[in-house]
């Protein structure tokens, strides 16, 4: 028997569709490492039995020759994504207990699909982190490990226990959410794939709010193929979701030709920020050298507005969430705290059920938004989006894929960043750009630091031409080789 | 100053004062469904059994735009005879309260669906005033607390919870109680004429929020207050009463009115405030990001313009004109769509001004009398113009007339069928008559004298005979004759 | 420092989240950090830019009218820290 958990999800697909393997073995291996990798804390909620029965069921329609595009394929579930009858607290001690009556509608559609939950996946708090240490749950342990290191890294945040979980092969792939950098930024620290789709691609019913206009689901997966494959079922319109925008699914998979000759590459001058260290900057030019090499044309172009994305993202997405957040009153669900009237009670309990970075950013949406204030910072902000969506739009005139780097860093350690805010939500620089314009961005493994941790390079795409990224980001793939992996130092 | 604007001043003890008025009428748009999710709007239904995972404000829930809704604000837009914004924004109006699952309530606030329109009212002795809309939007209703059901807890239902609301804002144009009350009566007519709005009070289908200030004639404005929810057009006079006569001892006293909000108890009769000041809100407004600008077109609200009924104003003009009726009558016909309908069937088929005076006499006087409305009328249309007819014809006289239609409203029959059955068919043979008349004056010699002194005294032997003759005789042939045997002229 | 300790206790308020005299300093300069921070959009012209109201340039879809949601009363509390008889219950509100 091969070793199954060394299988891509395009190879278990297909050998589980020619019955070579079964998904109860499959899932049962993935149990084995997901019960063997609590060290790394990724999973918030394992439901073990669950997915041996839903490999079972899918087991029988494969016997059948029955069976959807992703059936038997064992995933792990941001906690961000709301499950029938499990718990779901978008890792926030404010979601206490809570247990959804609803099923998500991109979760539902991977269902429908065949896939088999392994458990909930650990993130930032609401999502809010670039690290995955606001978790109520606690942080998460990168994989990886620097040469010679036994530093504790973090796996990036916000989709941390996905990406954690992906590298670590205790799931075949894993659904995330992005919205300034949350897929794409932890997939980078860890080696692994993460798209984060065009806004309006994915539905956002039934996913836990951070920022409304900017969040989006997308996966995270050990390949592009694979990124594909799922990207196609969590993909589509939700007449239950306003944002969501009717546009036929294309099979992206089909998309991976591994031809880009005549496309056109830009080279956005702005994300060479002063402090990037070399070998990100090294990584880069050999991005662009791989791409020429297979017979893109590389093209110099502006994003002028780049510099103000982040701050721009931290009006915009605190004052979104400082009000998706007001609903956690503790009067319907999760915690609550009680008080001696009705404000006390909402006082005790939010005191008590968010965590510090949460806290942060609901004050300063709500100061963003308050009286006097609100054209200031909150109508700036939306200002200079439009200009970052003006720059995207110019420059798109002149090339089909843009290429960056995925984020300034390697993987830093845990706690080393906890202190300063600032430089923690510096970690979004290059991936922020792409939410506030609503574009899709998609990172991948394209070498690896002095430190011997994974490197991502970023490639961003059209609205709605999810395909010629995923193209691109396939023959970047095939020409990077990228295939280190890290030690399991966490195997119980 | 007209002589009508004068007679509107409140007299204090430094002089006469004007009160300024202008209204927030809140009216729930009659829909199957909620504003933004499929929940039923009927009144009535087991506490939170109306409401749906979105009215719950589950974590993951997105709003959904109901059509009708939307068409419902457009169509009371041109009855309003306003500007119909062709593009508008939903906000949402940040604030805590038990009753608002989202922690904020979804409205529009810089940009509404309607803008300014304006409404004639209707004063007694048939003057006519315009009041000037400047808006009107479209938003949520919140829940219910009820605070009486347990001594340390409220009890939240969330039945009513995104309940489609407009909100209706007038200029500050209406002068006295009066007025104030003209327009919600006129606009409540409006609105059931456009079925937009049920104007059910009771049930809270439509409430104001009443803003009263006062000043010396000719000055600015002075600072305003808001009484909230008043709910009937009589509680909305006596807020006004109270809080103008409230706000000019206080001036007059030395004092100074603060801008609050302020509640009217119908216990009471009086005003008091609401909000201790340093709870002053601050709502936060920003645009729905779950929401995209609200667009329609041209051509749509074209359609719907075709659509729509004729209003009171142009019913008013039409009666007036076709049926040659006072102003007066007029007005009073229209002022419900229903009775305006009742009316035009009965002048279908009888004399329309004799319609007009039965309908506002005795019909209105029975209904009331028996607390029915016009569709639970015992007396349809089609039998008042019969009895019209049988007047105009000379089978009944007026007065019979009369003990005919209690009759009919008794018993819901007929007037033909009463009139044979109770034998009341008028008397115009002559020689019956005659020998009724010779009959009294052969019985009464003593007062036989006495008119020929007194002349008046005819009425007398005409009230002899109408009795004699259980009042079927035709009053003119029975004067004609007792002036003839008589001796004395029959017009005094 | 663009925030101090009343407007941190004022914005708490108003985002109904409690603090403690300790955390009002620290929180104050974290904010101003941030706000002095993001201070640097004000270098950009935006003067005859519109703000964006949505990344798609699409009108809002509309549903019909139709009653397709509710009679789930016990989905609706199930989750519900204090629920009697069909209500939520909270600490009594006094108006
Ligand atoms: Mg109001
Ligand atoms: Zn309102």
């Amino acid at each position: 028997m091969t070793d199954l958990t060394k299988l891509t999800l395009a190879e278990a697909r297909d050998k589980l569709k020619a019955k070579e393997i079964t998904s109860s073995e499959l899932t049962g291996a993935y149990i084995k490492e997901m019960e063997g990798a609590r060290a790394l804390n990724a999973y918030v909620l394992e439901t073990a039995d669950k997915a041996a029965e839903m490999a079972k069921a899918s087991d029988a329609r494969l016997q059948k020759g029955e069976g959807g595009p992703l059936e038997g394929i064992p995933l792990g579930i941001k906690d961000l994504f709301c499950t029938e009858g499990v718990r779901t607290t978008a890792c926030s001690h404010i979601l206490d207990g809570f247990t959804p009556t609803y099923e998500s509608t991109v979760t539902s559609q991977l269902w429908r699909d065949g896939a088999v939950m392994l458990g909930k996946l650990n993130n930032d708090e609401f999502a809010m982190g670039s690290s995955n240490e606001t978790s109520y749950y606690g942080a998460v342990t990168n994989p990886w490990k620097g040469k010679g290191e036994d530093k504790a890294l973090v796996p990036g945040g916000s989709s941390g226990g996905s990406s954690a979980a992906v590298a670590a092969r205790t799931a075949l792939a894993a659904t995330a959410t992005d919205t300034g950098g949350s897929i794409r930024q932890p997939a980078a620290f860890t080696g692994t794939v993460g798209i984060k789709p065009t806004y309006g691609r994915c539905s956002r019913w039934g996913i836990v709010a951070f920022a409304s206009s900017l969040d989006q689901a997308g996966p995270i997966t050990r390949t592009v193929r694979d990124a594909a494959i799922m990207l196609k079922s969590m993909s589509g319109y939700d007449p239950k979701d306003s944002t969501s925008v009717d546009q036929p699914v294309p099979d992206f998979e089909k998309a991976l030709t591994g031809d880009i000759k005549g496309l056109k590459v830009g080279i956005p001058r702005e994300y060479r920020v002063e402090g990037m260290p070399e070998e990100i900057e090294k990584l880069w030019t050999q991005g662009i050298d791989w791409l020429k090499a297979a017979g893109a044309e590389i093209v110099d172009v502006s994003l002028p507005h780049t510099k103000y994305a982040l701050p721009a993202y931290y009006i915009v997405a605190p004052a979104e969430a400082s009000s998706n957040l007001a609903r956690y009153d503790g009067v319907r669900y999760g915690l609550r705290v009680e008080g001696k009237d009705i404000t006390d009670m909402y006082e005790k309990t939010r005191a008590a059920g968010f965590g510090a970075e949460v806290k942060r950013r609901v004050l300063i949406g709500t100061y963003v938004l308050s009286a006097g204030y609100y054209d200031a910072y909150y109508i700036k902000a939306q200002k200079i989006r439009t200009l970052i969506a003006q720059d995207f739009k110019q420059a798109y005139e002149k090339v089909d894929v843009l290429l960056t780097p995925t984020a300034p860093s390697d993987a830093f350690g845990i706690g080393e960043k906890t202190d300063d805010p600032l430089s923690m939500y510096l970690n979004d620089v290059f991936t922020v750009t792409v939410n506030l314009a609503g574009l899709p961005g998609i990172s991948l493994p394209a070498g690896l630091s002095a430190r011997g941790l994974p490197l991502g390079l970023q490639l961003i795409g059209r609205a709605f031409d999810e395909e010629t990224l995923l193209r691109t980001a396939g023959v970047l793939e095939e020409a990077a080789g990228f295939n280190a992996e890290p030690d399991a130092w966490w195997r119980a | 100053m007209t002589q009508e604007a004068a007679s509107k001043l409140i007299e204090g003890a430094t002089g006469a004062w004007e009160v300024v008025i202008g209204l927030e009428v809140h009216a729930q748009i009659s829909s199957n469904a909620k504003l933004f999710s499929g929940a039923s709007t009927e009144f009535g239904a087991e506490p939170n059994q109306n409401v749906s995972l979105v009215d719950a404000a589950m974590p993951g829930m997105l709003p959904v735009i109901n059509k009708k809704c939307v068409e419902q604000a457009v169509r009371t837009g041109l009855g309003l005879k306003a500007q119909i914004n062709l593009r508008s924004v939903f906000d949402r109006k940040n604030y805590f309260y038990p009753d608002l699952p989202q922690g904020y309530q979804i409205s529009q606030y810089k940009h509404p669906i309607v803008g300014e329109g304006a409404v004639l009212i209707d004063l007694p002795g048939g003057e006519m005033k315009t009041v000037g809309i400047e808006r009107l939007h479209m938003e949520q209703d919140a829940g219910k607390s009820l605070h009486d059901q347990h001594p340390s807890m409220s009890f939240v239902d969330l039945n009513r919870s995104g309940v489609a609301l407009m909100e209706i804002v007038t200029k500050p144009d209406m002068r006295s109680s009066e007025e104030a009350q003209a327009f919600v009566r006129k606009l409540r007519a409006i609105l059931r004429y456009l079925g937009t709005c049920d104007g059910n009070m009771e049930q809270g289908s439509m409430r104001a929020d009443v803003n009263v200030s006062v000043r010396k004639p000719g000055e600015p404005f002075g600072t305003r207050c808001e009484i909230k929810n008043v709910n009937s057009i009589r509680f909305v006079g006596l807020a006004i009463e109270y809080e103008a006569r409230r706000q000019i001892d206080l001036i007059e006293d030395g004092g100074t009115v603060d801008q609050e909000t302020r509640l009217f108890d119908i216990k009471t009769g009086k005003t008091r405030s609401m909000r201790s000041k340093e709870e002053a809100h601050d709502y936060r407004y920003f645009p729905d990001p779950d929401l995209l600008p609200l667009v329609f077109s041209q051509e749509w609200v074209d359609e719907i313009a075709k659509g729509l009924p004729e209003l009171p104003d142009e019913k008013r003009e039409r009666f007036i004109r076709e049926y040659a009726l006072s102003p007066y009558d007029a007005s009073v016909l229209v002022s419900e769509k229903a009775i305006a309908s009742f009316y035009e069937e009965v002048a279908e088929t009888s004399d329309p001004k004799a319609a007009a005076n039965w309908v506002t006499g005795d019909f209105f006087g029975a209904l009331n009398k028996a607390g029915l409305t016009i569709e639970s009328s015992p007396v349809s249309a089609k039998q008042l113009s019969e009895l019209i007819n049988l007047i105009q014809d000379g089978t009944i006289s007026g007065r019979i007339a009369k003990e005919v239609f209690e009759l009919m409203f008794d018993s819901g029959d007929d007037p033909a069928k009463i009139v044979e059955e109770k034998g009341l068919r008028q008397v115009t043979d002559t020689g019956a008559i005659e020998k009724a008349v010779d009959e009294v004056i052969a019985a009464n010699p003593d007062k036989v004298e006495q008119v020929k002194e007194k002349p008046k005294m005819i009425g007398w032997f005409v009230g002899q005979v109408m009795k004699s003759t259980s009042g079927k005789a035709n009053p003119q042939t029975v004067n004609e004759l007792l002036a003839e045997k008589l001796g004395v002229s029959s017009d005094n | 420092m663009s925030v101090d300790q009343n407007t941190v206790r004022h914005i708490a308020r108003l985002a109904r989240i409690a603090v403690t005299d300790e955390e009002v300093a620290p929180l104050a300069k974290e904010l101003s950090s941030i706000l002095d921070w993001v201070e640097q959009l004000g270098e950009v012209n935006t003067d005859n830019v519109e703000p964006m109201a949505s990344v798609e340039n699409l009108a809002l879809p509309m549903r019909e009218d139709v009653v397709t949601d509710g009679n789930i009363q016990d989905q609706v509390t199930k989750n519900a820290p204090g629920a009697d008889d069909g209500f939520f219950a909270v600490p009594k509100v006094v108006e």
